[in-house]
């Protein structure tokens, strides 16, 4: 298993760590047990665009790795469009995952998605993140995610 | 510039050829190249140094006969070929259809005993006690006269337990089973005598002891039901077709010889190192666990398996191979599946924990310095990494 030069250079060199202690919208996501937990903690301006973002994981590189690349693609961004950030454009982003770890980038957008819903209902306002896979009982948090193995695996 | 430090804390992994084994084969692929079966000068000269392989092999191993000795491809095979084929052999000659292997097995014991069942074999998984060891009386509770083969590894490569395996064995025969051991992990690093402890079958392997990978060997105690995994030519006494790796097969034997002849001294050197290991870790970072028995009698000097509770295994890994550090660990992100280390779930560890274990391996060309640079190195990146971990305060408390 061979992680790519910029999984190691998010794991290395993380982008974005911490917690926003006045954030938004906070998202949490994984279990101990598993051995992943990912909380992004956001600031969302007026213009429902996401103003800052940080993270927290307990996990492996890979875990790591997607967690800060989706801070970075997320910064900026319009809700909707941060909450429509797909799993597989994470492990694009990071020139490519092994296939064992594709469900680490899904618990990475499973946490935004989380931390924007959390700003939305604190608002009164209608959640957007749609499916939470991370939290589905037959999300099998370190197999392959179906069809994904090939194009995945283009390191 | 930093100058390059490193530490490779993995020998259980694998260990380098010594110089002196690669000494000894070397000729033997120059120009004792025969094939040991060729009836010409060549083969009987290539059969002859076989032969003389076999008979160091053998004693070394406490083997009453050298006959007793079947070179195989690797540790694996000799592991699948003791399960499979004593079972098989033994339910032919009238025992039962139970095989008990213990829970803290390598693959290449847990996968042949998988295959059993399906064949319709009864397998008890046998779970040893939260220091790691398999209890005679728990394994008695468990035989019957039904037990046809009962396989419990010698040191176990993830916590380094030294199992009793004379007793084991003992409770065995009182059913009438048969009892293999894998002995990877110990030949020549504790004390081995096949024929003093009464087992029936071992397994082994050349390259966790500075020999050659692709060479393993299996001892088969004169008598015991067998029925070969490779079949063809019928070489290694109808044991084990192919032709035989005869160059590797003198570099186990000359690698066993000197782990022999070393195993007092090291067995005290690396004791020391490994206690110094233990303290140093335990000793720098809170929330802290170590994995195993630590008693001298029941724990071989060179693996120690700490739990650094709140990190992820992997992370520490990498962070580690960062500096030019290899270890080994139980986290489920290193091995692919979906739980950590079935060694460390058997025990007892709980997974969360599980998945922050590291397993330091230590061997002949280990120093004090490559020991204390991972101590070193280690307490920085486990709290950079429990910094980032949005559960370690919640879990674990702020002690560090």
């Amino acid at each position: 298993m061979l992680y790519s030069e910029k999984v190691m250079d998010h794991f290395n060199n993380p982008r974005n760590v911490g917690v926003i202690e006045d954030a938004d919208g906070v998202g949490e996501v994984g279990n101990p047990v598993c051995g992943d937990v990912m909380k992004i903690t956001i600031k969302v301006n007026d213009a429902d665009k996401i103003d800052d973002i940080k993270f927290q994981t307990l996990g492996c590189g890979a875990a790591i790795a997607t967690s800060s690349i989706v801070t970075e693609l997320a910064r900026g961004m319009e809700i909707h469009d941060a909450a429509a950030i797909t799993k597989r454009q994470v492990a694009d982003e990071l020139g490519g995952l092994p296939p064992a770890k594709m469900h680490c980038s899904v618990l990475a957008t499973d946490g935004l998605k989380v931390a924007i819903d959390d700003y939305l209902t604190r608002h009164g306002r209608d959640p957007i993140g749609g499916d939470i896979q991370s939290e589905n009982p037959d999300f099998d948090p370190h197999g392959d995610i179906e069809g994904e193995h090939e194009e995945a695996c283009d390191l | 510039m930093e100058t390059e430090r490193s530490a490779f804390l993995d020998y259980s992994a694998t260990t380098p050829v010594d110089q002196r084994v690669i000494d000894a084969m070397m000729p033997h692929w120059t120009e004792g190249w025969g094939n040991p079966n060729s009836l010409y000068r060549q083969g009987r000269d290539a059969f002859r140094v076989l032969e003389a392989a076999r008979e160091s092999f053998a004693a070394g191993i406490g083997a009453a006969n050298p006959t007793e000795v079947i070179f195989t491809g690797c540790g694996t095979e000799s592991d699948d070929s003791a399960v499979l084929g004593i079972a098989h052999a033994g339910m032919a000659k009238g025992k039962g259809r139970h095989v008990v292997v213990s829970a803290i097995e390598h693959k290449g014991i847990l996968e042949p005993a998988k295959l059993l069942s399906k064949q319709g074999f009864d397998v008890t998984y046998l779970k040893p006690r939260e220091d790691g060891l398999v209890y005679p009386e728990d394994l008695r509770a468990v035989v019957s006269d039904e037990t046809v083969l009962v396989s419990i590894m010698h040191v176990n490569n993830e916590i380094g337990t030294i199992a009793p395996i004379a007793e084991l064995a003992a409770v065995t025969h009182e059913v009438g089973g048969y009892f293999h051991t894998d002995a990877v992990q110990s030949i020549g690093k504790v004390p081995f005598d096949a024929a003093a402890v009464g087992i029936d079958a071992a397994s082994f392997s050349a390259h966790k002891i500075y020999g050659p990978k692709g060479v393993g060997a299996l001892y088969l105690k004169r008598g015991t039901p067998f029925e070969p995994l490779l079949i063809g030519g019928g070489q290694e006494s109808k044991k084990r077709s192919g032709t035989q790796n005869v160059a590797g097969i003198v570099g186990f034997a000359k690698a066993l010889e000197l782990m022999l002849e070393d195993l007092p001294a090291e067995t005290v050197r690396l004791t020391a190192l490994r206690d110094r290991v233990v303290a140093g870790i335990t000793g720098s970072m809170p929330n802290t666990m170590v994995n195993g028995t630590m008693d001298a009698a029941s724990h071989t000097s060179n693996i120690a398996n700490i739990v650094i509770k709140g990190v992820e295994g992997e992370s520490m890994l990498l962070q580690l191979d960062n500096r030019g550090i290899a270890v080994s660990t139980g986290s489920a992100c290193s091995s692919g599946s979906l739980e950590p280390s079935h060694v460390l779930l058997a025990i007892g560890c709980p997974a969360e924990l599980a998945h922050g274990s590291l397993r330091i391996s230590l061997g002949r060309f280990t120093t004090a310095e490559e020991v204390e640079y991972l101590i070193e190195v280690l307490p920085p990146i486990v709290e950079r990494l429990r910094a980032m971990s949005p559960v370690y305060a919640k879990m674990f408390g702020d002690e560090s």
